[in-house]
């Protein structure tokens, strides 16, 4: 690791001065994804600001129409809190399924989003239930939040604060575990949202990132069952192709991922 | 067999050291005036070095050496060295290329030191590692070995033409033909053996320290095996005579046979060390691990067994492409030939087999002894050969085996191997029973009707170990004896200290050891400790690897705990004014037999050391020597039966169960052998399923971390149901065979063949991948 500054603001209006003030500044939130990056000597920040024991910046809030997830709150109090539990039980199981409990305890919805792995979970379970990330400037939708690989709609030194869901009628996630990182190598997040729209986004598949899938999106608007995934056909053009799955293997798992959410979200 | 004797389950001696973070790993040790050292690594596969600036580097804070693969060579610094020759079918020795510790001229594997940077700290010399200019001239790089045969393919070492090290051959191929051409069946298979990452839990380490007056050099390594390091290190490399060397391989944390070789860092920390005049140190990261520890396995085989009508074998022809990477490791040259081939009658009774090994050269880092080191290739080219001809003569798999099963011992394979003992039988019926392979077609059928595809594998597996006679392998081409020391210390006080040549990295020797003596002299072990992995301690030893401390390591204890028995039966009669013939050893006394007359043993060793009233003539002291060699290998065999479940829309696999019936003849601990059983297991089930190392189409390993190359983990075995059938080694007089590799060597064909079995399609490569399953059931 190369020198750097660690700062500990208490506040998002002093973690985004202290960004300002340094020259090549970064902020810390699970380090998960910054650390080991810094550790192999691939990014060198001047400055790193730690947005974890800002305490506006953690915690879950439900009303009856939305959740609310504060952008430091770790995975594991994600998955462990009741209102995520009664809300959206898709979120806490995806969190059940994310890393291991090392990066449970660490790991950031913030940091994740923020980050915008390819292969991450959360960006799936965003785009699907279309919510809305606000950050100290302002609120994006998911569906423009994220930008492609490792690319989002954040400028330089904002703060993402929280991010909120709408509460659907019904949402479920489903993951094909990468076989060594236990990212996704493929899931898919399938939300049909109160006023009846589906809305079906996969991550670990596609080129570009996360993605959504409009013809199982139109499928299950004409019939919410994963029988109704059966006629669809995904194609490999632009998925992923590595060791661990080739694009006509990932191009299938997002059909059989569907369908798995679907019986998991009931 | 008493509460600590031989066959009781003892907690480890060593696991409070390990568990409350007490060990003493090398990376722990800090000497005075110690520096750190940070290597130059090549980021290309093959590339000649135009030149290396150290200038800048030279001037960076904390820095007090940078050096160079050319300053080794000035100083007359030897190469690598492989201390196995093997000879060509054609007469001709090994084309051996040569391997300086860094660098000079060309590099050939991604991660090739070409320099170091000797610092205060550690960042200090990472920093300036930055700041040395290296220009390289790429050259076109064979990733593998079909690249590296292939027409044209660019030379790695003009001393192998084509890339070919040796093409060797052993058994009878005109009566190999023969059989093959008399056949009524021939079942082929073309496989291939992936290529794994040892991956030990502690990373490589070495700490050099060079005394000036004294002429005189410590190294502290993560070695299996110190003396070997310190005779290799100094009649080899010109580093310091063995005299001046003292090697100390303190508490290591799993080798797996990645840390019997000498490696290029701990060559280059001696070296430096002097240079310098300061020791250094060297601790190596999980991806200097991933790119520069041996890599195991790595095979490309067709292999052909003829059947007569009857279904019983008649012939086995093999022709396997090993590739050992771009320079040849410490043992590499034996692994796919003497460790492989000779063990390619499995368990079966084969009249006529020909094997034919060509080793190759690629742009890859070495491969050399991964636990099993081409028993674990032998055994599964044979029982993939063995289910698949099950499924092509349309018989039972288990049937086919046990028709063709050796049954009479000893049993000389047309490989040179002869086997001593084993009940082939018994193992497969264990197993067989333990899963309930008669109830299968049931559980299968049930699957199916659930949407669920079942299939049964089984393996049944043979290993030469006790590694090994040294007479045998002098003969093949080792260049080492195999045998084992030991020095029994029995103290004044009657504590008894066990200096013995073994190491143990993982294997509890600590404790097994012990039991020995436990079980002699009725003492509890806590009187008694394992002294090993320090040159300046132990006699000399061959260290720990192929299975071989028990029967060859715990063999020359016993040899030596004779003589003590002898010497001190002898004080102990002279004592009791008795006749030696009727003492007895019993509880920690020596006894006169039928009588109530007895001495403890403290007495005994007190009465040794203070000479005061011993038998006219005899010596002082109580304290005996042996060197053991063995005279045969041992054959650890058995069977494990797996039972798996493929799901059909994302090919993945997950057991049902497995199960293990081993025979490891006596079994000294046998919670220790279930732990080393399950290791093994789990060694063997990554292979299959999950472990790969990738190297793209330029050199580069593309699983070089944890992300991508993906080690077992805990949720992804089954819980194993383990059991013993056991025939005792005659070879030694323990009894022992060996019990460290047996999991890796017989676990993935029984995945496999279960797998192929579940899907109906046996074409299938390890490892078999979700994503390798899909495509071999939906083409
Ligand atoms: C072994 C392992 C397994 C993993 N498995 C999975 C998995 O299965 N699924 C999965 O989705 N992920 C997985 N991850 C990734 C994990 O989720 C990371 O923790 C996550 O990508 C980053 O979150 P973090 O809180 O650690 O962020 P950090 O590493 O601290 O930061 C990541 C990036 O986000 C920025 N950032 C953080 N917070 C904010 C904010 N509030 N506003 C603006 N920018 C911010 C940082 O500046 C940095 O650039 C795994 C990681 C590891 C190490």
């Amino acid at each position: 690791m190369y020198q750097t500054t660690y700062h500990r603001p208490s506040s998002v209006d002093e973690a985004a001065s202290l960004f300002a003030k340094g020259s090549d500044a970064k902020y810390l939130a699970g380090g998960h994804t910054l650390i080991p990056v810094m550790k192999q000597r691939l990014a060198a920040p001047s400055d790193v600001i730690d947005l974890g024991k800002i305490k506006e910046l953690v915690g879950i809030e439900a009303s009856a129409d939305t959740l609310t997830i504060k952008a430091a709150t770790t995975y594991y109090d994600i998955m462990q809190n009741a209102d995520v539990k009664k809300s959206i039980p898709a979120i806490s199981y995806l969190t059940s399924m994310l890393g291991d409990p090392a990066v449970r305890h660490r790991g950031t919805i913030g940091g994740s989003i923020a980050n915008n792995d390819p292969a991450a979970d959360f960006p799936a379970a965003l785009v699907s239930l279309d919510a809305t990330v606000k950050t100290n400037k302002r609120s994006i939708a998911a569906d423009d939040f994220f930008k492609g690989l490792f690319t989002t709609a954040l400028e330089d030194g904002e703060i993402i604060t929280a991010i909120a869901f709408p509460i659907p009628a019904k949402a479920g996630y489903a993951k094909m575990r990468h076989p060594a990182s236990r990212f996704a190598l493929t899931g898919v997040f399938v939300t049909q949202t109160k006023t009846g729209d589906v809305r079906v986004a996969a991550t670990g598949a596609s080129q570009d990132g996360v993605m959504r899938v409009p013809a199982i999106e139109a499928a299950l608007k004409a019939n919410w069952s994963a029988g109704a995934i059966d006629g669809v056909t995904i194609s490999a053009d632009g998925m992923i192709s590595d060791i661990h799955g080739t694009s006509d293997y990932r191009a299938n798992l997002v059909k059989v991922m569907a369908q798995r959410a679907v019986d998991a979200a009931g | 067999m008493g509460v600590e004797g031989i066959g009781a389950s003892v907690v480890r001696k060593e696991d409070r050291r390990f568990i409350t973070g007490k060990g003493r790993y090398v990376d722990d040790i800090k000497l005075v005036g110690m520096t750190h050292a940070h290597f130059i690594r090549s980021p290309h596969a093959h590339a000649k070095i135009k030149s290396i600036d150290t200038s800048e580097a030279m001037k960076m804070p904390g820095v007090v050496g940078v050096l160079t693969g050319q300053q080794l060579v000035d100083d007359k610094i030897g190469n690598l060295i492989c201390g196995w020759a093997i000879t060509s079918k054609d007469g001709t020795g090994m084309k051996m290329g040569a391997w300086p510790a860094m660098a000079p001229e060309t590099v050939r594997f991604v991660g090739q030191a070409v320099a170091v940077v000797i610092a205060e700290t550690k960042n200090q010399a990472r920093d300036a590692a930055e700041a040395v200019v290296v220009n390289y001239e790429e050259l076109p790089a064979v990733p593998d070995i079909r690249a590296a045969i292939a027409p044209g393919a660019p030379q790695l070492h003009p001393e192998a033409p084509g890339n070919v090290i040796y093409d060797w051959t052993i058994g009878d191929e005109g009566a190999t033909d023969a059989a093959f051409k008399a056949a009524a069946n021939v079942v082929s298979l073309d496989i291939t053996n992936n290529r794994l990452v040892p991956n030990a839990m502690e990373p490589r380490a070495a700490i050099a320290e060079y005394n000036e007056p004294e002429e005189h050099f410590t190294l502290y390594t993560t070695s299996q095996n110190p003396h070997v390091a310190r005779l290799v290190l100094s009649a080899f490399y010109n580093i310091a005579q063995e005299h001046k060397l003292r090697v100390v391989a303190p508490d290591v944390g799993g080798g797996f046979g990645s840390k019997i070789f000498i490696y290029p860092e701990e060559m280059v920390a001696l070296w430096a060390s002097k240079k310098v005049g300061r020791p250094v140190k060297w601790t190596g990261d999980r991806t200097e691990a991933f790119l520069t520890d041996a890599h195991g396995r790595d095979h490309l085989t067709k292999a052909e067994m003829a059947f007569d009508k009857d279904n019983k074998i008649t012939g086995l022809r093999v022709k396997t492409y090993a590739n050992l990477g771009g320079y040849m490791s410490l043992f590499s040259s034996s692994v796919p030939t003497y460790l492989y081939a000779t063990l390619l009658s499995g368990q079966y009774n084969i009249p006529n087999i020909f094997a034919e090994v060509i080793s190759v050269y690629t742009n890859t880092v070495p491969v050399d002894a991964y636990r099993g080191a081409g028993r674990p290739e032998a055994s599964f080219v044979v029982e993939r050969l063995m289910e698949t001809a099950a499924r092509q003569l349309k018989v039972d798999p288990a049937e086919l085996r046990k028709k063709n099963f050796i049954t009479q011992f000893p049993h000389q394979t047309p490989v040179i191997m002869a086997y001593d003992i084993g009940d082939f039988h018994a193992s497969l019926d264990a197993a067989m029973k333990a899963i309930d392979y008669a109830g299968f077609p049931a559980r299968k059928a049930k699957a199916k009707s659930e949407g669920k595809l079942r299939g049964i594998g089984i393996s049944c597996y043979i290993e030469a170990c006790g590694i090994a006679p040294s007479k045998a392998v002098g003969s093949l081409g080792a260049g080492v004896g195999l045998w084992e020391s030991a020095e029994v210390r029995v103290n004044p006080v009657g504590t008894i200290e066990i200096l013995t040549g073994s190491h143990s990295h993982g294997q509890g020797h600590e404790t097994t050891f012990c039991q020995l003596i436990a079980d002699r002299l009725g003492v509890p072990i806590s009187q008694v400790s394992i002294v090993h992995g320090d040159t300046d301690k132990v006699q000399f030893g061959m260290g720990t690897y192929g299975s071989r401390s028990a029967a060859v390591g715990l063999t020359a204890i016993l040899k030596a705990m004779e003589k003590v028995e002898a010497k001190a039966k002898k004080i102990a009669a002279h004592q009791l004014e008795a006749s030696e013939n009727d003492i007895v050893i019993e509880n920690g006394e020596f006894k006169v037999a039928g009588t109530d007359k007895s001495l403890a043993l403290p007495m005994v060793a007190l009465a040794a050391y203070t000479a005061h009233n011993l038998p006219d003539g005899m010596e002082p002291g109580l304290k005996e020597g042996a060197f053991y060699d063995p005279t045969n290998f041992t054959f650890p065999a058995g069977a494990y039966i797996c039972e798996m479940e493929v799901d059909a829309g994302t090919g993945k696999s997950t057991f049902v169960n497995f199960v293990a019936a081993d025979d490891f003849g006596r079994l000294i601990n046998p919670m220790i052998v279930e732990g080393q059983v399950h290791g093994g297991l789990a060694q063997g089930i990554g292979q299959a399923l999950l472990e790969n190392a990738a190297y793209d189409a330029s050199g580069q390993l593309l699983t070089a971390s944890f992300m991508d190359y993906a080690m077992p983990r805990a949720d992804d075995l089954p819980s194993f149901k383990l059991s013993h059938t056991t025939t005792l080694c005659p070879g030694n007089p323990l009894g022992v065979k060996g019990c460290g590799e047996a999991g890796a060597i017989g676990a993935s064909a029984a995945v496999i063949n279960a797998i192929t079995d579940a899907i109906g399609n046996n074409k299938l490569e390890m490892p078999a991948t979700p994503d390798r399953v899909w495509h071999a059931i939906h083409g």
